[in-house]
């Protein structure tokens, strides 16, 4: 998606983005509470012990383990994941919001950072 | 009487922290968004602010999705930071003001707003990275903190206008207060930027112009849009200007700008900095 195409136009849906609404809170709430678990050195450590079992506490969705599994970012959010606690799954993988940028976007890191200096 | 000594406003980049944790001040990268700060030192030097209200976003720190206050208001005696999961340092905790918290409390709900009230609540990056950057060299904070949370996470948010309203009520409340207290509001998150979908990495310069040539001096003009239409303008996380809007409410009605630094990019977001006092 270019700059420009980014920002929409008024009263528009807005370009490649989902609003965490109450639809998406209820669908995601499973996904969600894992992710905000991670906030506990000993549940990250759990996750990476044994991941499905791991998925089983928290009864995520087949679509949110899927997506988990898959390392689908996108895939998240559209089974109601938001961004502030999936970052908490991303940081168990030692994974930034570049990374996380480039798996959404299909750039590379490389060329996700340059997206970012090139609105400098 | 209590003195609104002004209002600090900046960007709460967690990636900021880890430039501070490996001593990254001067590095090509980040030294445009650090040069910002000496005047922010300066100025906070001159002023000695005891008590900051401090308006930001929890980040899923204190707040899950079971229960998502709208806004919320810590009214305790002490405040700790918290492991949020991706290996930020854990920062110094704050000390509050709790007389001043129900205070404000009471005088919010009086207005007819109806914040949750927080007698425990943890503080995360969104509050200790700007203290961080306003006093680093600090052993322990120099002011008591009322920390007031807006819901920036799960819509419906507040609109723009009720936030405002919001901190102009905490305004009143703090002219009503009968202590001697140097108090500074603190804005912090922002400006423009989106961490989520295939238009994560969208900032946009001319919405963040029109915000910081308008706070100071038109607030209001910055609460015409809709919720949609500043996510739409600024990113889903750049909403996070409603922290901003909210802290210039509580600064009072006039004001003027001393200090404004903007830079793009730090990490994924448009970083900025700006000082206003009361006009």
């Amino acid at each position: 998606m270019t700059i420009p195409a980014m920002l929409g136009e008024p009263g528009k849906p807005i370009p490649g983005t989902t609003l965490f609404d109450g639809a998406a809170a209820r669908k995601g709430y499973a996904l969600n509470a894992m992710c905000y678990s991670f906030n506990v050195a000993a549940n990250r450590q759990a996750f990476l012990d044994d991941e499905d079992a791991y998925c089983d506490r928290f009864s995520l969705t087949p679509a949110q383990r899927d997506a988990v599994a898959k390392r689908d970012v996108l895939g998240m959010i559209a089974a109601g994941g938001n961004i502030y606690y999936l970052a908490k799954l991303a940081g168990i993988f030692g994974l930034n919001v570049q990374d996380v940028g480039s798996m959404q976007t299909g750039m590379t890191v490389p060329e996700f950072k340059q997206m970012l200096l090139d609105q400098a | 009487m209590a003195e609104v000594v002004g209002a600090y406003f900046t960007s709460h980049v967690p990636s900021i922290g880890g430039a501070i944790a490996r001593g990254e001040q001067n590095d090509p990268y980040w030294k445009p968004f650090f040069d910002g700060f000496p005047r922010v030192h300066e100025w906070l030097a001159e002023v000695k602010p005891d008590v900051a209200v401090a308006f930001s976003n929890d980040h899923g720190l204190n707040f899950f999705l079971d229960k998502m206050p709208t806004f919320a208001v810590g009214a305790a005696d002490e405040y700790t930071n918290a492991d949020e999961g991706w290996g930020l340092p854990l920062y110094k905790a704050m000390k509050g003001h709790a007389a001043l918290s129900w205070h404000i409390i009471e005088h919010l709900v009086e207005d007819e707003f109806d914040p949750v009230t927080c007698q425990q609540m943890l503080v995360d990056h969104a509050l200790s990275i700007p203290f961080e950057l306003a006093w680093p060299d600090a052993k322990e904070w120099p002011v008591r903190v009322v920390p007031i949370g807006i819901n920036t996470v799960q819509h419906p948010l507040p609109s723009a206008r009720r936030c405002l309203a919001l901190g102009r009520s905490v305004h009143r409340a703090l002219r009503s207060w009968r202590g001697a207290e140097r108090i500074v509001i603190i804005g912090t998150g922002g400006l423009s930027h989106q961490l989520d979908g295939e238009r994560t990495g969208f900032m946009n310069r001319e919405y963040d112009m029109f915000c910081l040539d308008n706070l100071a001096t038109d607030p209001d003009a910055l609460t015409r849009d809709s919720i949609h239409e500043i996510v739409r303008q600024a990113g889903t996380q750049g909403v996070e200007v409603l922290n901003w809007i909210a802290a210039r409410g509580a600064l009072g009605p006039g004001a003027k700008e001393i200090h404004r630094n903007y830079h793009i990019p730090i990490s994924n977001t448009a970083g900025a900095t700006l000082l206003l006092e009361a006009a």
